[in-house]
C-alpha cells in the first residue's frame, strides 16, 4: 500500500465550548477521490479549513507527504501543494477574470516577488491562464471584472484558480453548489477529468448522490464534527449511520 | 513607451492633463521665471513623488500608515545632518540620502513584521505612535537636530544661486535651475519606478491583496511578506523625497517634514487624485500645492473685487483660505469619490461606450 498523500490525526478544533470538528483521523491516498459527506453543519467546511490552513487546529495534526504541517501559514500549505476551492465564491472582485486566474498562475510559478518586470511579459503566465480559462469554459469573459460574473459563472472561476494552482491534493468544497443543471457539468467533468489523469488525491464535499456514485472512490462521513463513517460508496450509503445522518434531509438524488 | 506599458494612463483627457503638468515641470524654470514660481514648482514635484510613494501602500496595498512624514523626515534629516555635520558636498549629500533612505526601509520593516501581523487598523495605530515618539525625538534631540529650529547647512556650490552659468532664452541659468533639475530628475525616475512596482507581478499581488487578503493567502501568497516588502519600498522613496527636498530648502526642520499636517495633506492628495492610480498622485499633488500657495492671493484678489458686497468680501478675506481649502476638498472627495484619474477613466469609458 502506497504512504498516504495527506492525513489528519486526531484533528479537532472549538470553538468555545462548542467542537466542530472532533478527533478526525483519515488518511488520504493518491489518484483516490474521497467524497465528504454531512448535514449542514457537520464540519466538512471546517475541517477544510484546518487542513489548507485558514484555521488553526485545537488538537491533531495534518500531514503532508508524512511531514506535519499543522503550523504552517495557509500560503506555505498552498505551495506545497495544497489547492482549495471554497463554497462560499472568495475571488478578486474588481479585477478581471483572466487577472484571477493569471494570479494563481503566477503564484504557481513563484514569480510573486519580481518587482522590476512587467507582469504582461510573463507570456508564459498568460498563456497557461488562458488555457485553464478554457478548461472551465470562461474564455470570452476573461475581460471582465468578476463582479460582473453570474453566479455560476463564479463557481467556475473559483474552480479555475484552484486547477491553475496544479496541487497535488485537490479541495473541493461544494462546488456546484447554486449551479444551474446546464452548468453544473463544466466544472464536474473537470473533476472527473482531473480523476481520470490520475495520481491527484481530490476531496470533493457533495450532496448530490448521483455525483458521488459516478465519482468516488470512497466516502467519509462527518456527523456533529466526527468521523461516522468511513468505506467504498456502496458500503457506506447503506450503512444505518448515513441514513440517521441525513435524516430529514435526504442525499438530494439527482 | 515600454516603461509605461500595462499601465496607461486610460484615458484622453487624462492623458493630455498628465502631459500639461508635466511639461510645466519640466520647463518650470523657464515658463514661470521667479523664486516663488520655481519654489512652487519643486515642493509640486516632490510631494508627486511623495504622494505616489504613499499611494504605493494605501492604494495599492490596501494598507494604512501614519508613518510616512516620518520616513520623509528621515530622509530629509539624513541629508541635512550629513551636511551640517561633515560639511558641504557631494558625498555628505548623496551618503545622508542614502543613510535615510536606508534607515525608513529598516524602521518599516520593523513595524511591519510587528503589526501588520495583526489587524491593518493595529498598522494604522503603530505608525501613529511611532511617528509621534519620532517627531517628540527629533525635537528634544536639538543638540542634533537643531530641535524645533531645525537645521540650515550648505548644499554643493553647483547647485546655488551663486554658480552662474550662463544665459538660455533670456534666463540667467544658475545652480538653483541646476538644483530645481536635480529634483525633477529625481522625482521622475523614482516616479517612473514606482509605476513599474505597481506593474510588475509584486504589484499585482498587492492589488490582489487589497481585494481579497484571505484569497490572495490561500493562493500562495505570504501576504505579510508582500505588505511588509511595500512598506519598505514606499518608506525607502519617500526618504528620497524628503532627501531632494531638503537638498532643495538648504533647511529641515520639524514643521516642513514631520508633521501631522503634511500627512494628512499627502492622505488628501492621494484620495483627491485617485487611490491605486499612480497618476493619481501627479493630479493631486500639484492641485493640492497650488492651492495651498495660490488660494491665498486669488482670495485677495476676490475680496477686493467685491468690497462693496460685505458678506461676500469677508468670507474671501485671505484668512479664510484653510475655510476655503477645506470647502474645496469636502467637494471634491463628495464628487469624485474614486478621485480624478477615476472620474477621468470612467468619463472616457462612458463615451467610448457609447459611441
Ligand atoms: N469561525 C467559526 N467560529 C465559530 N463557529 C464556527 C466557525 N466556523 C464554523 N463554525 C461552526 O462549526 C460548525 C460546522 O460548520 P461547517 O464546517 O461550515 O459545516 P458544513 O460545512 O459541514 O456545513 C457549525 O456549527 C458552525 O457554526
Ligand atoms: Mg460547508
Amino acid at each position: 500500500m502506497p504512504d498516504p498523500v495527506l492525513e489528519t490525526r486526531g484533528l479537532t478544533i472549538r470553538f468555545g465550548g462548542h467542537v466542530a470538528v472532533d478527533h478526525v483521523s483519515c488518511a488520504f491516498m493518491p489518484g483516490e477521490l474521497t467524497a465528504i459527506v454531512g448535514p449542514n453543519g457537520a464540519g466538512k467546511t471546517t475541517y477544510f479549513n484546518i487542513i489548507s490552513g485558514q484555521l488553526p487546529a485545537s488538537e491533531g495534526n495534518v500531514l503532508l507527504r508524512g511531514e506535519d504541517i499543522t503550523r504552517l501559514p495557509a500560503s506555505e500549505r498552498t505551495r506545497r501543494g495544497i489547492g482549495r476551492a471554497f463554497q462560499l465564491t472568495n475571488l478578486f472582485p474588481a479585477l478581471s477574470v483572466f487577472e484571477n486566474v493569471r494570479l494563481a498562475v503566477q503564484a504557481k510559478a513563484g514569480r510573486g516577488m519580481r518587482f522590476l518586470s512587467m507582469a504582461s511579459a510573463h507570456r508564459s503566465l498568460a498563456a497557461r491562464a488562458e488555457a485553464v480559462l478554457e478548461e472551465v469554459r470562461l474564455t470570452r469573459l476573461a475581460g471582465q471584472p468578476v463582479s460582473a460574473l453570474s453566479h455560476g459563472d463564479q463557481r467556475k472561476l473559483e474552480v479555475a484558480l484552484l486547477i491553475a494552482l496544479e496541487p497535488s491534493v485537490f479541495m473541493f468544497d461544494e462546488p456546484t453548489a447554486g449551479m444551474s443543471v446546464d452548468e453544473a457539468p463544466v466544472v464536474l467533468d473537470l473533476i472527473a477529468r482531473l480523476k481520470a489523469e490520475g495520481g491527484h488525491t481530490i476531496l470533493l464535499v457533495e450532496h448530490k448522490l448521483s455525483v458521488i456514485r459516478s465519482l468516488a472512490d470512497r466516502i467519509i462521513v462527518l456527523h456533529n464534527g466526527a468521523l461516522a463513517a468511513d468505506g467504498p460508496p456502496a458500503e457506506v450509503m447503506a450503512s444505518a449511520v448515513v441514513q440517521e445522518a441525513y435524516l430529514g434531509q435526504e442525499l438530494a438524488d439527482v | 513607451m515600454n516603461i509605461l506599458s500595462g499601465n496607461r494612463p486610460g484615458a484622453l483627457p487624462l492623458t493630455l492633463l498628465l502631459i500639461v503638468v508635466v511639461g510645466c515641470l519640466a520647463l518650470a524654470p523657464f515658463l514661470f521665471p521667479g523664486t516663488r514660481a520655481l519654489d512652487t514648482a519643486a515642493k509640486i514635484c516632490i510631494f508627486i513623488l511623495l504622494a505616489a510613494s504613499y499611494d504605493l501602500t494605501l492604494g495599492y496595498g490596501g494598507i494604512v500608515s501614519f508613518a510616512h512624514t516620518m520616513f520623509f523626515g528621515l530622509g530629509a534629516y539624513g541629508v541635512a545632518l550629513m551636511l551640517d555635520h561633515l560639511g558641504r558636498g557631494w558625498l555628505p549629500m548623496i551618503g545622508g540620502a542614502a543613510a535615510g533612505a536606508a534607515a525608513a526601509a529598516a524602521l518599516a520593516f520593523v513595524i511591519a513584521l510587528f503589526s501588520l501581523r495583526v489587524r491593518a487598523i493595529f498598522f494604522a495605530m503603530i505608525t501613529l505612535a511611532v511617528a509621534s515618539a519620532m517627531a517628540v525625538l527629533v525635537s528634544q534631540l536639538s543638540g542634533l537636530t537643531g530641535g524645533e529650529d531645525g537645521l540650515n547647512y550648505q548644499i554643493p556650490r553647483e547647485l546655488t544661486p551663486a554658480f552662474r552659468i550662463g544665459k538660455l532664452f533670456d534666463v540667467t541659468v544658475n545652480g538653483k535651475i541646476l538644483n530645481y533639475y536635480l529634483v525633477f530628475a529625481g522625482c521622475t525616475v523614482l516616479f517612473l519606478l514606482l509605476l513599474r512596482i505597481v506593474s510588475s507581478p509584486f504589484g499585482r499581488v498587492l492589488e490582489a491583496i487589497r481585494e481579497n487578503d484571505f484569497r490572495a493567502e490561500a493562493i500562495g501568497y505570504p501576504v505579510l511578506r508582500y505588505r511588509a516588502a511595500a512598506t519598505c519600498i514606499s518608506a525607502a522613496v519617500a526618504a528620497l523625497a524628503g532627501a531632494l527636498y531638503a537638498i532643495w530648502l538648504r533647511y529641515v526642520g520639524p514643521g516642513t517634514t514631520l508633521s501631522m499636517e503634511i500627512m494628512i495633506d499627502i492622505l488628501l492628495m492621494v484620495v483627491i487624485g485617485g487611490m491605486g492610480t499612480m497618476y493619481g498622485a501627479i493630479l493631486g499633488a500639484t492641485l493640492f500645492v497650488l492651492a495651498q500657495t495660490y488660494l491665498q492671493d486669488l482670495m485677495g484678489a476676490g475680496a477686493e473685487a467685491l468690497s462693496a458686497v460685505p458678506l461676500a468680501a469677508r468670507l474671501l478675506d485671505p484668512d479664510r483660505w484653510l475655510l476655503w481649502l477645506g470647502v474645496l476638498f469636502i467637494l471634491s472627495v463628495y464628487f469624485f469619490p474614486t478621485g480624478v484619474v477615476g472620474r477621468l477613466r470612467a468619463m472616457a469609458a462612458r463615451s467610448a461606450r457609447s459611441t
